[in-house]
């Protein structure tokens, strides 16, 4: 039950950055057809630095969650920085374990962004 | 009344305290104890290869492999060597298009396949297309999930239309299509017809005779028997014509340094060592099912599927894709509020096994515009009980997520 804990549930039910952002830098979409997920990135770039982060789409709580908690998080950071980020990452963003049947619903917004930022 | 659970020893785990309860058949059956006894058997006394060998345990292995294969033909009504063991119902569809598909059709043919199939039977077709440039068309489903006759006089009214490979049965919508109307309609135009029936088989009996199609492909494992043996059903005169698909042993009869002659049917299509304890567990699985009997598993899935209908209805945010009739015990249902993923995770914490997503065939899903759904199915030895838990599980679930 620790996946849906307060946090993460937060997250699913009011996501922070959502809606298209009209002045993105670059946009990129990542599906995940064999659960039904579909999240699209729009980030903003200053001085070399993600400036803004906000997304669109569906899916489950994990992944929504997770593309709304790296949405605030990943603000400030170099593209370099965001490229290194792996599955580790966000089980420590997270604050805890992800099961292997449930890593590819947290990985799909760290290779939203992480497509948005090799697109650039 | 009988607890058929009983038979399967997976059912009797427990998960942190809660019983299994398997709603996954769709996906896999849960085995009797009958047919892992007959995989260990197989290993305890024989471990001999087949059609090789001139000792005892290699002509017993041989007899056990062989009577299973009469046994599977008895099953489905077909001849023996009508009955290739495959390694599953994909490997079947793959054969065909390769086999009888390359070597019969052309670019520009046409072959039509409905929009309820599974990926096993769309991907090897696509493949062709890809390869040879045949067209794909698609018979169209009304809201329900039965064909549209609309579309079917369509498709039947390609002049270049040569083959139409549907399922029997909607491992989504859980629709048992009759196909026997659209054989009848294609044999008359010398359509070849491929049936996939992999979600049917543990459902319904098959008589390939009646039925009258090609070519039936199926599974063992969503009949009770182990994963990695599967069955093509393949009308002789076709089968015989046909050039082999995989090269190697057993499938010939003479291999000179620049040549090879195939064997006879149904070694022809059997090359390598096939998976020989998979094809006598098949045997067993299929012993197991008509000891059961069809009357007994349609009749108690016919009152689970209407269990099921009723009692779903209560739950406001949830809805069955397909309709009410002529249906298996099969449900994919959409959710509103909360993601399929989420509840079948949810519902696998509380000892209930379900799938999410589009269960391998992501077509249908488009085509009734839902992105994933939450797949509940169910077997004849499953209860009304674990109806009622699904649903108060459900419902707690949904709680969870309510703002």
């Amino acid at each position: 039950m620790d996946i849906y804990a307060q946090n993460i549930l937060d997250h699913y039910q009011r996501p922070r950055h959502r809606g298209k952002m009209e002045k993105a830098d670059v946009s990129f979409q990542e599906l995940n057809r064999s659960c039904g997920d579909d999240i699209t990135v729009f980030v903003k770039m200053k001085a070399g630095l993600i400036a803004d982060i906000s997304f669109e789409g569906d899916g489950c709580a994990i992944s929504v969650a997770m593309t709304s908690i790296l949405s605030e998080e990943m603000i400030g950071k170099s593209k370099e920085y965001v490229l290194s980020l792996g599955l580790d990452d966000l089980q420590k963003l997270l604050g805890i374990r992800i099961s292997p049947r449930r890593s590819k619903c947290a990985l799909i917004s760290l290779r939203a962004i992480q497509g948005a930022l090799n697109s650039l | 009344m009988l607890d058929y659970r009983l038979y399967f020893p997976l059912l009797n785990r427990v998960y942190e305290g809660k019983p299994l309860q398997y709603f996954d058949n769709a996906a896999t059956t849960p085995k009797p104890q009958v047919v892992i006894d007959a995989v260990n058997e197989y290993y305890n006394l024989y471990n001999a290869n087949v059609h090789r060998g001139p000792n005892f345990l290699s002509e017993e292995a041989t007899n056990l492999y062989e009577s299973s294969r009469s046994k599977v033909a008895a099953f489905i009504g077909a001849d023996r060597e009508e009955i290739i063991f495959t390694s599953g119902a994909t490997f079947g569809f793959n054969l065909v298009a390769r086999s009888w598909g390359e070597q019969n059709l052309k670019k520009g043919d046409v072959i039509a396949l409905s929009r309820a199939e599974h990926h096993a039977n769309l991907v090897p077709w696509l493949q062709l297309k890809e390869k040879i440039g045949i067209v794909i068309e698609y018979i169209d489903l009304n809201d329900e999930g039965t064909l549209s006759a609309d579309s079917l006089d369509k498709i039947f009214a390609q002049p270049k239309l040569r083959l139409i490979a549907i399922t029997l049965a909607s491992n989504v919508l859980g629709q048992y299509y009759n196909l026997e109307p659209l054989i009848k309609r294609a044999k008359i135009k010398n359509i070849i017809t491929v049936v996939d029936a992999a979600q049917a088989i543990a459902h319904r009996s098959l008589d390939v005779k009646i039925l009258g199609a090609d070519f039936v492909s199926f599974s063992g494992h969503k009949l009770f028997a182990p994963s990695g043996i599967g069955v093509l059903y393949g009308r002789k005169e076709l089968l015989e014509k046909m050039p082999s698909f995989l090269g190697g042993g057993n499938m010939i009869s003479e291999v000179l340094c620049q040549s090879f002659k195939p064997a006879v049917l149904p070694n022809k299509f059997e090359a390598g060592t096939p998976n020989i304890e998979g094809a006598i567990a098949l045997g067993t699985a299929i012993d197991f099912i008509k000891k059961i009997g069809w009357q007994e598993i349609i009749s108690r899935e016919e009152n689970l599927s209407k269990y099921f209908i009723q009692a779903i209805k209560k739950l406001d945010f949830v809805k069955v894709l397909g309709g009410e009739e002529g249906r298996l015990p099969v449900f994919a249902l959409s959710l509103t509020g909360f993601h399929p993923h989420d509840a079948a995770d949810l519902l696998g914490e509380r000892g209930i096994i379900v799938r999410a997503g589009h269960h391998c065939a992501q077509p249908i899903h488009d085509y009734f515009k839902v992105k994933a759904s939450l797949r509940a199915s169910l077997s004849f030895y499953n209860t009304t009980e674990e109806i009622d838990n699904f649903i108060v599980a459900l419902s707690e679930i949904k709680e969870i997520f309510k703002n």
